[in-house]
């Protein structure tokens, strides 16, 4: 297999509403991305799109609307979609172009733009619910989330403190990161605790907000990058991806299993035994602050119902052991589905070259772990990168 | 971000831009309709919903008594055997004291809502649906419940045949 490293991204603002159009977006995030590796879209072979529901745009056949602004036109071109898994399954899909040795630049795009729905996208996640047995009962999203955070914190016995935490360190991270929409240096695991009940245990700052952006890396192959002399690289050292049964009320929401198997897979093609050891940081999936914990469970970086201890015990600080959504995740950096790319593969990309700014992690760090969630709690991607 | 980017692009617009008409905007509003044929194993859920009881499908290869019921076992990938009928009790897994309806508009009274694991059929296995006849100080996790049923005149063939679920009354196991 060919060797894939990472050697360039970009990505917009990441807000409530952006007056760009997608392409708009999609073309900013990529000729970023183009300008940052020094590449132009004629070094470009193929290109990947991800984006989630048609729905939130209202416009079908998405991927080839956002096909021009993807630098995608007249080359080979896949729109992948796996809900908010695409985040970071849109690399694993432009991962194996270049692998296989079809491709030797492949450019990656996500785009999310949730404010055309009105008044509010929650109508439209609410249409992935089973049309029989769940939507008679008019449910919402957040109740999945909501069951499965109960679950969680029951089994184990999880503080709401605790896990309020996980919301405070992303916000606060987020003050570093200049496409932040709910950046907060200030914050508090009060301020959490006291916010408005949405679903219990849901409260409103447990949750990351809709978002308009998009996202955009560049994957070249290790001959492109020599020949080029490319500096800024950070290598594809492992991916995995797994789903679980739709039939979401036979499992056991208390454990992300589907993470682990596509973590395990990931691990064992990076040659990684003990995950605990020799991964420095991570970038899990944080939608809700409670994910980030069930993820770091799932990633096998904490035994079961240990995360909440490790974050409490400032492990997952940014100056932690084990530094974890240095970027500011989504819970602060904004959550326009798939383009989360931006702080999930993105961000091991910065960090690992030391272009994270004032988001660096002070330790010297080479080994990162990211991975996204989607669906109705049955999808996990995962992408490892040694610097 | 990195920290030789200086230009990062987006134009941010407010709400209040938008409702004011402030910007350049288009609207559309799709009128999609659907009707979905139940299929096989659901359409006789849903009959067996109107005689006010439950029905699962087993696999012999497997063991497991499925429900919701299927026509196929998604583990042994082969067609399930048989219909058998199982339980109206079971247990909490899981639940939400929701106060946002299904557009994430605000209620003053929350719904009880959460996962109940049905008597009868395999371990974990059941359906999502509310929960009555106790406050949300009460609802816990591993409480038992029934389910209470609409009159059979009022039944449609729907999971609203059933009201909620409610705790176990003495005497009832």
């Amino acid at each position: 297999m060919t060797k894939v490293g990472v050697v360039g991204a970009g990505m917009t603002l990441f807000r409530r509403r952006l007056q760009e159009t997608g392409k708009e977006m999609c073309f900013e995030a990529t000729k970023m991305a183009l300008d940052s590796a020094g590449l132009t879209r004629g070094d470009v072979d193929m290109v990947v799109c991800g984006t989630a529901p048609d729905a939130f745009d209202g416009v079908a056949m998405k991927g080839e609307y956002l096909l021009d602004g993807s630098g995608g036109y007249r080359k080979p071109y896949t729109r992948v979609f796996t809900g908010g898994g695409t985040g970071v399954f849109s690399t694993i899909a432009g991962w194996w172009h270049v692998a296989s040795g079809l491709a030797d630049v492949v450019l990656v795009v996500n785009e999310e733009k949730m404010s055309s729905c009105q008044p509010h996208p929650q109508s439209v996640f609410a249409n992935i619910w089973d049309p029989i047995l769940d939507r008679p009962l008019k449910p919402n999203l957040v109740w999945i989330f909501a069951m499965e955070m109960n679950r969680y914190m029951t089994v184990y016995g999880v503080k709401k403190e605790d896990i309020a935490r996980v919301a405070v360190k992303n916000k606060r991270n987020a003050v570093g990161h200049p496409c932040a929409q709910l950046a907060d240096p200030n914050i508090t695991v009060d301020d959490v605790l006291n916010s408005e009940v949405m679903a219990w245990p849901v409260q409103r700052l447990d949750i990351s907000p809709p978002s308009d952006g998009a996202s955009a890396v560049i994957l070249a192959s290790e001959d492109f990058i020599r020949k080029r002399h490319i500096k800024d690289r950070a290598w594809i050292s492992g991916v995995g991806w797994c789903i679980d049964s739709t039939m979401w009320t036979d499992r056991d929401l208390v454990f992300p299993e589907y993470v682990a198997r596509a973590a395990k897979h990931a691990y064992k093609m990076a040659k990684i035994d003990e995950p605990r050891r020799q991964i420095d940081f991570a970038e899990p999936y944080d939608p809700f602050d409670y994910k980030e914990l069930h993820h770091l469970e799932g990633l096998l970086l904490a035994d079961k119902g240990e995360a909440p201890v490790l974050t409490r015990e400032g492990v997952t600080e940014r100056d932690g052991k084990l530094p974890v959504c240095p970027s500011g995740g989504l819970l602060g950096v904004g959550n326009p589905i798939a383009a989360t790319m931006g702080m999930k593969i993105g961000e091991l990309f910065w960090q690992l070259t030391g272009q994270a700014g004032k988001r660096q992690i002070p330790h010297e760090v080479h080994t990162g772990v990211s991975q996204a969630w989607g669906d109705l709690m049955q999808y996990g991607s995962v992408v490892v990168m040694k610097g | 971000m990195t920290a030789r980017i200086s230009r990062w692009p987006g134009i941010e617009l407010r709400a209040a831009d938008l409702l004011e008409g402030k910007i350049t905007q288009t609207r559309f509003r799709p009128d999609a309709k659907y009707a979905w044929s139940a299929g096989e194993a659901m359409s006789r859920f849903l009959e067996e919903l109107q005689n006010g009881r439950f029905i699962a499908r087993t696999c012999h290869k497997c063991q497991r008594i499925l429900f919701p019921p299927r026509m196929f076992c998604e583990e042994c990938f082969r067609p399930t055997d048989e219909w058998t009928f199982i339980h109206d009790t079971g247990t909490i897994e899981t639940f939400s004291v929701s106060y946002l309806d299904t557009d994430a508009k605000r209620i003053t009274e929350p719904i009880l809502v959460g996962v109940v694991s049905l008597d009868g059929a395999s371990p974990k296995m059941g359906m999502m649906h509310y929960f009555g006849e106790m406050t949300k100080e009460e609802i816990r996790i591993g409480m038992r419940v029934k389910a209470e049923w609409k009159p059979p005149t009022e039944r449609r063939g729907s999971v609203l045949d059933i009201r909620y679920f409610r705790p176990l009354r003495e005497g009832e196991r």
